[in-house]
């Protein structure tokens, strides 16, 4: 959502303008002096640059102004905006890109480059060491076999019991479904998509490819990640062959949505977003923070780290007024001028006690003066054989489902790793009691990390790859060999494979703000560089691992945010890092050589393996989204967050080529999958469009009206009586309209007060005909062009007074002709007094209609000289009409004697009683709209927009007579000059009267001019435009567009309905009184 | 007047819905207090706010028309509101509609002005109460902090899918004046009673 800047009320969202075109394209001084060609090109031709372009916007929901803006049409960026009337600022700079972390080249490293921290936590050496295959241990706990003793956050006094594929389990509040899941020995949970292999989980967070599960109770959810899902009690869920099924009944659930400002946004709340809300939380700078996980902390409630410091700050946050922090929250979009979403789950991890008043999910739009991304990095996989198997995981994910939930992933371990990171996590892992069996490092000379791990007596196999799995439900057994050799295999036995490729900074949200990645060489993946948006990002989302240099960037990321906004940050408390062990670079591997036959799989959720990217490449495809396209690696659910870069790497393998110049496929939104439900929000049903309603439509609803949605209002259709359907409704209504009197709401016709002294001659500019003559007390009809000639409205003209009328529009066109009065006035003729003002609902109006109602009219308006000569057709008058002041037009839209009753609308439902009372004695009748176009189409009246569409002038409709000849000038003028609009066969509005006089065309229907059909294409003639059947003729009838319609009254003409031909009649538009003698009398 | 006063009680647009406000008021224990505040007269008035008009008026009304956008100034019983730089809704009490329109013509003599009586044009939606912003921020995208809609402002905008006048009540914490449509006022009292829904 652009936000744009209104000259006079500043910035407002995109969606309160509307666009008007290209600026700076005045009317011509005189079009009656250009060529044809001149013209044309002022109609038809406009600039359409790459870069800034000046536009004409006008702040339509808001001041109603007219303004211009210099816009960028290659990035939306608004340059500049001035008032109307004002010179194009001469220079305008877009804004540039900044760097993502400005402030990176100063900024100490004060740590070295590895892996988040290496010390065990405390507290956990009395974790018992771990039997061997009995399948019982941690703590030694029944029903929860591997759940660890002592380690997690789970609340042990909060025991749930939840069912996953129809077997009971017990688990802890805290747990995540794929925790609990994996606490009671279960790691497969699925199979995949298209080989259906077995699947298990394989990580701890959103970036989960195959633990893709189907929630069944409380209410049905497909597809959601079981390292996602909390755990509450009741819950049901079954594995996926890798797809879900949407539930066929309607969500019960309440979603909303709010608006929401903030100076600062901070996205993620490990330890670079809270050191970054720790440095702005006081300064009195509104910040919001938002994580996606039940409690702030992060990667440090993964690694059991500095949780004291994660305390001190959440309380830190919760106690400062401007700051709201927002858990559950995933936002998950990042759009135009610091726009951003996000969602809260807000009840969902309380399962059946949901309370059915709050809403289920919460969709936020936060408007963001600046964004700090704190967003982490995922670890990645890598593509070796047989890297599917359950038990192969991500190596961090298991460190957390260890300290964050006490869920042990597995009990004999290998570890599979390119870079330091994972050693902290074996180390932890082991000191968990787990049995570390070996670490298989592809590097030659793994380092500091390395012998620390050999002191802690793990095997450290250096220049070593997996190449080969074994097992079914579980992971078996690893083999291993020297990296890129096949001779020297050795095999471990193992049900836990822990996995690291090294990191992929979280960059989903940076890219999709505009900004742009580079490759980092250290990291072996892609880091946010430059953006325009004001954005800066943190910690490991940054490609920064280091845990010192992570708070660090944090908190001077928060600090010059805040700054920037003219706060004052202060230096928040951080914690002590211990000393790291010196790190040693990464190597960056991608495909692992291995066993020929056996798949490597890059992209897990959707089975795409390093052989299909081959073939993609091998089919001559070069870049990387091409091989997506071509595989659909990364097209999952989980939108390839672990194989991403991994595809690229292998693809830069497959080409030979560097992974520098491949880059990544686009991100775009939503971050992580987000439910229909949500975005729909409130906006459903009753609530999904505004229901225009009038003074009077609680009597439609009590005598039985049917509905029709002309624009957002709801019109009476028709007044069905004693179950007789529409035909028979509209019908009666007609003749009774004919044959005595009926009356309508015709409240909802748009009413302009145009006032002024120069109203006249503004009026004259706008309409075909002349307004200015029109006398005070008067009433005249009028047609609205556009400067292409063709009708674009149509309505009355009141002259109230001298230097005021009151012009009506068509019920749906009420705001687009106010908009179209104020653009020529303020850009166009801005010297022109006169104002425009809507008062459609100031009025409420009853149209009195048919031979009786001057009857009616007189009985109710005593004061009121209703004769012919004392109140003619298109005259009004102000008189009090049962006892309401009012004024009554005579006009008619139906070609029978009427009036249009206009009062206050706070007694528009009295006045409509007292009529429909006045009128018993003559059996008055309501009608509907469909009454309503059947009286008008009988006299040839077109309805703007369903006769019409755009390419029909007055004259088509053989309203010449509308179209001044005296005016110099007026809009639409000279284009009745072109060639074009005076062609003889240019389609005309004509009657059609169906030879059978019971058979019914319907609206649509093509006219051609032969009795059989010839073989297509057949020549089209015109289409039926309006189709009724006529109570007043006693048969169907139609109008119709067709070419050189006038001249062909009188023709036979065809009209295909079904596998017939229909054989029409062209006539005259005008059925009924051609002599007008009703209406007049 | 006086025999339709007699004849025809007035109705407002949100007559059918008081009911409803009123319970939504009652079960959120003071969190949100809603109402109509109907039939207020309201006067648009259009004019050069650089002309000998704009301070005739302002003398005649013993009221200065707001000149800086999106504010309103008190004076009595009335409040003018800025809508654009030549265009400001008066709002007064029930029935000084008509005084109103013209005080302000017979002030501005000869000048080119526009008045016009637009008090059923739309209909006001009292939203006060601790979580009136949090309410309002369910469907608007201003921001309402009081720091940047504090007492004083007012602006068209949008809520839901209807356009409004939004005025900031003169007491901070003392709610909001939501103008609609009247033909717009169901679907946004609907609309608000369904926002209320977390609140009652």
């Amino acid at each position: 959502m652009l936000l744009i800047p209104c000259p006079w009320c500043g910035p407002r969202d995109e969606a309160e303008f509307h666009y008007g075109g290209q600026a700076h394209v005045p009317y011509p001084q005189d079009p009656a002096s250009l060529s044809d060609q001149e013209w044309a090109r002022y109609l038809f031709f406009r600039d359409n640059p790459k870069g800034p372009f000046a536009e004409r916007w006008s702040h339509a929901a808001g001041c109603r102004r007219w303004f211009n803006a210099v816009r960028d049409t290659a990035t939306n960026e608004v340059l500049a905006v001035y008032r109307s009337g004002e010179e194009r600022p001469a220079t305008v700079e877009p804004r540039q890109a900044v760097s993502a972390r400005p402030a990176f080249e100063d900024e100490a490293l004060s740590g070295p480059i590895g892996g988040l921290g290496a010390e065990p936590p405390a507290g956990v050496e009395g974790a018992e060491p771990l039997q061997d295959g009995t399948g019982r241990g941690g703590g030694g706990e029944t029903t929860q076999p591997f759940r660890h003793a002592t380690r997690g956050r789970v609340d042990r006094d909060t025991p749930l019991t939840f069912t996953f594929d129809g077997t009971e389990y017990q688990g802890y509040r805290g747990d995540t479904l794929a925790s609990a899941l994996l606490a009671n020995g279960v790691v497969q949970a699925g199979t995949s998509i298209k080989l259906g292999r077995p699947r298990g989980i394989f990580s701890a967070g959103v970036e989960e490819p195959n633990a893709v599960i189907q929630i069944e109770e409380p209410f049905p959810e497909p597809m959601l990640p079981a390292t996602t899902v909390e755990l509450y009690d009741g819950l049901v869920a079954t594995s996926l062959p890798g797809q879900g099924r949407l539930a066929t009944a309607p969500d019960p659930a309440r979603y909303d949505a709010v608006h929401a400002h903030c100076d600062l946004l901070i996205v993620g709340a490990g330890p670079a977003g809270l050191a970054a809300a720790a440095a702005a939380a006081r300064s009195g700078a509104r910040v919001i923070l938002a994580d996606d996980q039940p409690e702030p902390g992060g990667s440090l409630l993964g690694t059991a780290e500095h949780l004291d410091w994660v305390r001190e700050v959440t309380e830190q946050l919760d106690a400062a007024p401007e700051v709201r922090v927002l858990s559950r929250t995933t936002v998950f979009g990042y759009y135009d001028d610091n726009h951003l979403l996000a969602v809260e789950r807000r009840t969902n991890h309380l399962g059946a006690q949901a309370p059915e008043n709050v809403s289920r999910e919460r969709v936020w739009r936060i408007r963001a003066r600046r964004v700090v991304l704190a967003t982490g990095a995922h670890e990645r996989s890598l593509a070796f054989a047989d890297n599917d198997r359950p038990g192969v995981m991500l190596a961090s994910s298991a460190r957390t489902h260890v300290n964050r939930h006490g869920a042990l992933p597995g009990r004999h371990a290998v570890v599979f790793t390119t870079n330091d990171s994972a050693y902290a996590a074996a180390l932890d892992l082991a000191s968990a009691g787990l049995a570390v069996t070996a670490i298989v490092d592809t590097r030659p000379e793994p380092g500091e990390w390395a012998e620390r791990a050999r002191a802690a007596g793990i095997e450290v196999l250096a220049g070593h790859a997996v190449t080969g799995t074994q097992g079914g439900a579980r992971l078996t057994a690893v083999t291993v060999a020297p990296y890129g050799e096949s001779s020297g295999q050795r095999e471990f036995a193992a049900d836990l494979l822990l996995v690291s490729g090294g990191w992929n900074p979280v960059a989903h949200l940076f890219s999709q703000s505009g900004g742009k990645l580079r490759h980092d060489q250290t990291l072996g993946s892609f880091v946010p560089d430059s953006c325009r948006q004001a954005v800066e990002v943190a910690g490991s989302a940054s490609g920064v691992l280091d845990p010192a240099t992570v708070l660090a960037q944090g908190a001077a990321a928060g600090a010059r945010a805040v700054e920037a906004e003219g706060y004052t940050p202060e230096a928040p408390r951080l914690p002590e890092v211990p000393a790291q062990p010196r790190p040693t670079a990464a190597m960056h591997v991608y495909v692992v050589p291995g066993d020929p036959d056996a798949p490597r799989f890059v992209d897990l959720q959707r089975d795409v393996t390093v052989d299909d990217l081959a073939r993609a490449t091998g089919a001559g495809l070069r870049s990387v989204e091409h091989t997506k396209r071509y595989t659909t690696a990364g097209t999952a659910n989980d939108q390839g967050k672990t194989s991403g870069v991994l595809a690229s790497g292998v693809v830069a393998e497959l080409l030979g080529v560097d992974i520098s110049a491949l880059g990544t496929t686009t991100f775009r939104p939503p971050y992580t999958p987000v439910s229909f439900a949500a975005l729909a929000g409130r906006d459903r049903g009753a609530l999904s469009d505004p229901v225009r309603t009038t003074a009077i439509h609680e009597w439609h609803v009590a005598h039985g009206a049917l509905f029709e949605n002309v624009g957002q209002w709801k019109r009476p259709w028709y007044y069905p009586q004693d179950g007789e359907d529409m035909e028979a409704a509209v019908l009666r209504e007609c003749r009774a309209t004919r044959e005595s009197v009926g009356f309508m709401d015709a409240s909802t016709l748009g009413k302009i007060d145009v006032q002024g002294p120069d109203a006249g001659v503004f009026l004259d500019r706008l309409y075909t005909n002349m307004m200015s003559t029109l006398k005070v007390g008067m009433i005249r009809y009028g047609v609205m062009c556009r400067p292409d000639g063709m009708v674009f409205d149509d309505g009355t003209v009141i002259r109230v007074a001298q230097d005021r009328f009151l012009v009506t529009t068509t019920t749906g066109n009420a705001a687009a002709v106010l908009d179209w009065m104020e653009e020529w006035l303020q850009t166009e003729w801005p010297e022109l007094k006169v104002h425009c003002t809507s008062v459609t609902e100031q009025w409420a109006t009853v149209a009195l209609v048919g031979p009786k109602s001057r009857e009616v009219l007189g009985s109710l308006a005593p004061q009121l000289a209703v004769a012919n000569d004392d109140f003619p057709f298109m005259a009004w008058r102000e008189t009090t009409v049962a006892g309401i002041e009012a004024r009554v037009c005579r006009i008619s839209f139906s070609g029978e004697l009427a009036y249009e009753i206009n009062v206050s609308p706070w007694q528009g439902l009295a006045l409509w009683e007292a009529v429909y009372e006045a009128g018993a004695p003559y059996g008055i009748t309501p009608y509907g709209t469909e009454t309503m176009h059947v009286l008008r189409a009988e006299k040839g009246y077109p309805i703007i927009g369903q006769d019409t569409d755009g390419t029909v002038t007055p004259q088509d409709l053989g309203m010449s007579w509308v179209v001044s000849k005296k005016k110099p000038d007026f809009i639409g003028k000279r284009s009745y000059a072109r060639a074009d609009t005076s062609r003889p066969d240019r389609k005309h509005l004509v009657g059609l009267l169906p030879e059978d006089p019971g058979t019914f065309l319907p609206e649509g229907t093509h006219l051609i001019a032969d009795g059989v059909l010839l073989t297509p294409p057949v020549p089209m003639l015109g289409h039926v435009t309006s189709s009724y059947r006529s109570a007043a003729l006693g048969r169907t009838f139609a109008l119709a567009l067709v070419k050189g319609g006038r001249d062909r009254i009188g023709e036979r003409l065809y009209a295909p309905v079904g596998d017939r031909l229909v054989p029409v009649t062209v006539a005259s538009p005008v059925l009924y009184d051609p002599e007008g003698a009703r209406r007049d009398g | 007047m006086a025999d339709t006063a007699l004849t025809a009680p007035l109705r407002s647009p949100l007559s059918h819905i008081a009911d409803r406000l009123a319970a939504a008021t009652r079960t959120s224990g003071g969190a949100i207090r809603l109402a109509e505040l109907p039939f207020l007269a309201q006067i648009s008035v259009r004019l050069d706010a650089k002309g000998a008009a704009a301070e005739a008026v302002g003398l005649a009304l013993d009221l200065q028309l707001p000149l800086q956008p999106n504010t309103v100034v008190r004076a009595g019983e009335l409040t003018a509101l800025w809508l654009g730089p030549d265009e400001w809704l008066l709002v007064g009490p029930p029935g000084s509609e008509r005084d109103l329109e013209s005080r302000i013509r017979e002030a501005a003599g000869d000048e080119p002005v526009s008045v016009i009586d637009v008090s059923a044009q739309r209909t006001t939606l009292l939203v006060t109460g601790p979580r009136a912003h949090d309410l309002l921020a369910h469907g608007c995208p201003l921001d309402l902090h009081p720091r940047a809609f504090g007492p004083g402002r007012c602006a068209q905008t949008t809520l839901g899918r209807t356009q409004i006048v939004l005025v900031a009540r003169d007491e901070p914490r003392a709610g909001f004046w939501v103008l609609v449509r009247s033909s717009f006022a169901g679907y946004l009292a609907d609309w608000v009673l369904d926002a209320a829904t977390e609140y009652v």
